[in-house]
This record gives structure tokens, sequence and C-alpha cells, in this order.
């Protein structure tokens, strides 16, 4: 793809949130829900609506970290019949916007696609690497092998529950940025921002390899540009899924409307992380 | 005679739960890192605790004074006359709550009250392993939750109000096609955000590391005992031993104890459902691949994308897509071999234990004596009638009185079931 080379990668779109003196805006939706196009016009609109960063998910049977929206929609694109392949598409028609795309997925099925493959057909769509909710560094290194051939960001996840010790081994692992979730519990909106996710955040911050500067985004829970407000105070993005998903599932026969709705939220989220 | 639970074994994991060492890379622990922590926690509390005589001691006295073991192990003759070999039944069928699974929660409610934690949760199929968790966590006086699909709620009431007759709290599970596999995604969710005070009882020797390692010391109480039994009796051991594998922890049990003795052969049997040429089975070893489910990489029954493919047994208890990342292990080295029963099978085997010998089985374990009746008749023709195949009778058939009426037509004044039990389903 000719517009590869002038993607901005992940480490790009945080700096230059920083340089704007604020958080970066990362949004979250399945690939292929309502249907693989419709997965595409609503990425497009988050993207045309301020994301920064865009994270597609992989949908999968058995999504142990997710709570009731995500697995709705999850569950509602395996059943229309999604395949790897299409998140992939899905994965290319985003990048083509210019916005670095990264891919959420549970392990397996990048297993049973083959590790090397899927590095070597993500990178040549333009996804700038992987989130993997079920996969830590120390089980990794084939993953880690593969990632680092193409070049693609590894994003591990941190946990409140985490100790230092993991904390510093996870954030020397990652490339792009280091996934703090500010709540112990699945993936889900919630109404107020947890207290567990500024010490999280100060800690990988401070655990982090000297001189990278690695980002830390945050996520789980948040829904809403003053909860975007609060973390962007502290940590250099502000990752949301839920709250967008929920905006599709509640206009299952409105695309339009559908539409509008992430729109708007999109809009509330980037106010917030820009208001810090 | 003792649990004997720390020996070890030249098929055991590596302290990371690697089986056969991370290159061939069965097992494992594929988890969100907010787990990490509990599992480490976990997996040195479960060492401590099996090094610790007084650990052990106790969870010896538990099993003897609450479970009802050991197990005899039983000479079934009438069974051994009609196939020309010696067979042995390890009556697992007789211990509290009707099945080997008391040894496992036992233990992990034991280790759970060591580690000072209050509340337990657990998944359930057909209600097997709920019972027995809630049963445990009464006897040590634990908070216990029960996710169970909710297909599963509906097909197994008599085991929800037995759940909730032991003080248990069942959640029922509406997510993915409902049935076990999701019960476990729930009990995970629910342990990711509890995991401060809470023990997740997992049911079978699967999952991430520890929790297969830890399982087969609980449960491999079975072999340990059934091998000493079989000693003791005829100073021999057997040609064979034969256990139904669903996800595999009657098997690792009855297998651990046998697996340095190389000339006794090991036989699992897959649950082949309707035929593993068809799509209904659940025979992973046979018919799966290598992937990754519920933490551990293993054979799991999968599509050419990944996603877990719903599986088919008419036994709830062995109707799993994936099966314990030692059984793997064991297959791939040839150490144990797999083969499926099917459905038929397996109701052929109920009736004629039923009939022989007066022992109603469980689905589960009627598998089991289906094929070791296979392996018997060939051991038999070798070696006459001092061939020996020791065959764990994992649990009693009484949950399964619902599917034996169904599959035979029983309970009808006229009824008789015939001697052609594979004869089409009544009603």
């Amino acid at each position: 793809m000719s517009t590869v080379s002038t993607t901005p990668t992940t480490a790009t779109a945080f700096a230059t949130a920083r340089a704007e003196g604020r958080a970066a805006l990362v949004g979250y939706l399945p690939a292929g829900y309502p249907d693989v196009q419709g997965g595409i016009d609503a990425l497009r609109a988050m993207v045309d609506a301020g994301c920064d960063v865009i994270e597609i998910g992989l949908p999968y049977s058995d999504p142990v970290m997710d709570g009731p929206t995500i697995q709705a929609a999850a569950q509602a694109a395996l059943e229309g019949g999604v395949r790897t392949t299409d998140v992939l598409r899905t994965v290319e028609a985003v990048a083509a916007t210019g916005v670095p795309t990264v891919v959420m997925t549970y392990w397996n099925p990048v297993e049973r696609y083959g590790v090397p493959r899927f590095a070597a057909d993500l990178a040549s769509a333009g996804g700038a690497g992987l989130i993997t909710p079920d996969l830590t560094p120390d089980s990794a290194p084939e993953w880690i092998a593969a990632a680092d051939e193409h070049g693609l960001d590894k994003v591990f996840l941190v946990a409140p529950s985490s100790t230092d010790e993991r904390i510093a081994m996870t954030t020397a692992a990652c490339r792009g940025f280091v996934y703090a979730t500010a709540v112990m519990g699945v993936t889900g909106a919630r109404a107020t921002t947890s207290d567990l996710a500024a010490p999280l955040v100060e800690r990988a911050t401070r655990l982090r390899p000297a001189g990278g500067e690695l980002p830390v985004g945050v996520g789980l829970g948040v829904s809403n540009g003053d909860q975007a407000a609060e973390l962007a105070a502290y940590a250099d993005g502000v990752i949301v899924g839920s709250a967008f998903v929920r905006c599709l599932l509640d206009h299952p026969d409105d695309r339009a409307a559908g539409l509008r709705a992430l729109t708007a939220l999109t809009e509330d989220l980037a106010g917030g992380v820009r208001r810090a | 005679m003792t649990t004997e639970v720390h020996r070890t074994t030249s098929y055991d994991a590596d302290e990371r739960g690697w089986f056969g060492g991370p290159e061939h890379g069965w097992g494992g622990r594929f988890m969100p890192e907010a787990l990490v922590a509990a599992l480490d926690e976990l997996t040195e509390a479960w060492q401590e605790a099996m090094a610790d005589p007084g650990f052990v001691a106790d969870f010896d006295a538990i099993l003897r004074e609450y479970g009802g073991l050991p197990s005899p192990l039983y000479h079934a003759e009438r069974l051994s006359r009609q196939v020309g070999a010696r067979v042995l039944l390890k009556r697992e069928d007789l211990n509290h709550t009707g099945a080997h699974k008391i040894r496992n929660v036992l233990g992990q409610a034991l280790l759970t009250k060591r580690m000072g934690k209050t509340r337990v949760i657990a998944e359930t199929g057909a209600g097997q392993h709920g019972v027995a968790s809630a049963t445990a966590a009464a006897y040590f006086g634990l908070d216990c939750t029960v996710y169970m699909g909710a297909v599963d709620t509906r097909r197994q009431a008599l085991n929800v109000a037995r759940m909730h007759l032991l003080g248990a709290k069942v959640v029922p599970v509406e997510s993915g096609s409902a049935t076990l596999k999701d019960a476990i995604n729930e009990a995970l969710r629910d342990w990711v955000a509890s995991v401060d005070h809470t023990a997740y009882l997992f049911g079978t020797a699967a999952g991430p590391h520890p929790f297969p390692s830890m399982v087969r010391d609980f449960t491999r109480g079975i072999g340990d005992e059934a091998r000493a039994q079989c000693l003791e009796r005829y100073g021999v051991l057997p040609d064979a031993i034969a256990a139904c594998v669903g996800g595999g922890s009657n098997a690792i049990g009855l297998f651990t104890a046998f697996l340095d003795d190389e000339d006794v052969a090991i036989h699992g049997f897959e649950p082949g459902g309707e035929g593993v040429d068809t799509p209904r089975h659940a025979a992973t070893i046979h018919a799966g691949d290598k992937g990754v489910l519920h933490g551990a990489r293993t054979y799991v029954l999968q599509d050419a994308d990944g996603q877990t493919i719903e599986s088919h047994s008419i036994s709830a208890g062995l109707d799993y897509p994936g099966v314990g990342p030692q059984h793997a292990h064991l297959a791939a080295t040839g150490r144990a071999t797999y083969t499926p029963v099917t459905d038929a099978e397996a109701m052929e085997a109920m009736a004629l234990l039923s009939r022989t010998e007066g022992i109603i089985p469980a689905i589960e374990s009627a598998h089991a004596v289906a094929g070791a009746l296979r392996v018997a008749r060939e051991l038999a023709a070798e070696k006459g009638p001092e061939a020996t195949v020791l065959v764990n009778l994992s649990g009693r058939g009484d949950k399964d009185m619902g599917t034996a009426i169904e599959w035979f037509g029983l309970g009808r004044t006229d009824a008789e079931v015939s001697d052609d039990v594979t004869e089409e389903p009544v009603g």
C-alpha cells in the first residue's frame, strides 16, 4: 500500500497529542458489527469526529475479558459470519484514513491464522500492531519475534493487581503504548472512574523503561467527556470501548442514528481529553 | 495408605506449567494480566501445601472421614467372564456426592481456607462439579457462587436444587452457547473482579497453570489407591487402565500413579457423540487441533479461524471442546492412547454394567467401561483370563436417569430393556 509509509504510528499519534498538551483518544469497536461495511463506516465516523488511534476488535467465541456490551456485538458479528480476513479488510479500510489502527484480539485466532502470517498480513493491511488481552509478554515469544520483524506495535496490559516487577517487565516489552486497565473487572461503561486508575498510571509511568517515554493509555469503564477529562489529567491516552459499542447496539434498525450517536460521543470525549 | 500427593512423574509440567517443555508448548498460562498475580499466589500456596505434611494429612483425613475414601477396587466377575479377562472397577461412584469430583473440591477448598479467602466460585456443566463445590463450601463454611449455562440449568433442575439446598448461589449464564464453556468464561469474569477474596474452584485438570497440575494432585489419589489395591490383591500391576476423558480430571487422577509403569497401557476414551465423522461429538484429542482455550494450549475443537466449536456428548460431563493439557502431552508422546466411544456404545455399556453387576454407572463412566471392554477382549485374546484391565468408574448414574429413560424407553409398565440396547431412543 502506498499510504503505509506516510501513515502515522501510534507513537506519533501519542506524541502529537502530548505536544498539544492533551491526552490521545483511543476508540474501540469490534469488526463486523452490524456487518463488515457497517463496522467500517462506524470506525470512519469515529476517525472523522476526533479519535487519534483506532482499536479494532477481532470477534472471538470466548471473550473472557469482555462485559455484556462488547460480548453482544462480537457475538452478533460472529453470527453474521465475520472472518479473520474481514477483520484485516476492516483494518485496511480504516488505516487508509491515516489514523493509526491496532487490532485487539484474544490469542487463539492469531495462533490459528499462523503468527508470522498474521503479522505479515496485518502489516500489509496498514495495521499498526496488536493489543493482546490474554497474552502476557512472558507467554509471547513468537508474537514478539513476528511483531519485531514487521515493526508492529506490541501493546500488553497492566492491571491494578500487577506487581511492580511485572509492570517493569511488561512496559519493557511494549511498543506503541501500554494499556492500563483501570478497574479489576471486565470491559463495560461505568458511572464513575475507578480510584485504582491514578495509582496504576503512576506506577506504569515510574516503572517504564527510562528514556523511551512509552505512553500509558488507560481504559475500562470510560463513557463520557467528563470521565475522559479526569483520566486525561494524568494519562497519556484515554481508551474507550463499550460506550462506543453501546451507540450501535442502541440503534439496531437505524444505522444513520447510530453513526450520529457515535459522532456525538466522539466529540464529547475528544473535548474531554482537551480540557484536562 | 496415604494419598502421596507429593510424588512426581516423568510427565510433569515445568515450573511455568509447560508439559513437555516450552518447545512443545502444551499448557502454559494464556490469561489476562489482571489474574496473573492471583495465579502466582495460588501456585505458591499449592506448592507449599503439597510440601507440608500437615496439609497432606488434613486432606487425607477429610477424604477418609467425610469423602468415604479410599474407594474400593472391585473385581467385576460376571463382566469379566463375559469378556474373558479380569475387569477391575475403581468405585469412585461410591464417594460422597457420587463421583471422583469430591477429591478435587475438598483439596481446593482446603487450600482456599489455608490462603485465607472467604468465597469460592465454580463453573458447572451438568451440575456435578457445582454440587461438589457447594458441598465443599458448606463443609468449610465458605460463600459459594456457581456459574451454569442457562441451557444446563433447565436440563439439570435437580442439581440446581441440590446446590440451592447446600446454600450456594447459582447464576444462569446466557452468553455464547449458554453451556459449560460459557460458564467458565463467566466464572473467569467474576474472578477478575473478585480475586482479592475469592478462589476459583476449577472443575477439571484444564485451564491456566497451576490448575492442570494442582487438580491432578488433588485427584491422583484415584490411581495411587488403585495401584496399591491391585498390587496388594493380585501381586501384579494391571495390563491396561482406562478412564473417560472430557476435561480429563478423573483420567489424570487414575493415570498419574501409572505413568512411569511403562508396561501398563493407558487408555483414555473420549466422547464420540453421534460419531466423529459427524459434527456432533466432543472427541477433542481425536478430532481437534492445537490451540489455546481457557488459558492453556491444548487440543481444541475449533473452526478455521480459531473460533471454538460447540461440542456434543450424551454425557453432559464430557461435553467440553477442550481437554486438559497434560492429556495433550500424553497423547503427543504416545504414553497414553485416546479413542472415541459413541453415545450408543456408552449407553450399551451403561445397560450392560447395570444388568451384569448391579451397578448403574454415570454415562461419563460408561464411556470408560465401553472402551475398556474393547481393550479387555483384545488382551484376553493375547494373554488369556489373567489379563487385567482396571477401569475408573468415576461416578454413579442416578443423575443420568432422565437420559436413560428417554434412550431406553424406561418407566412404562410394559417396558423392558431389550438385549439390543443400541435401538433407537423411544419417546
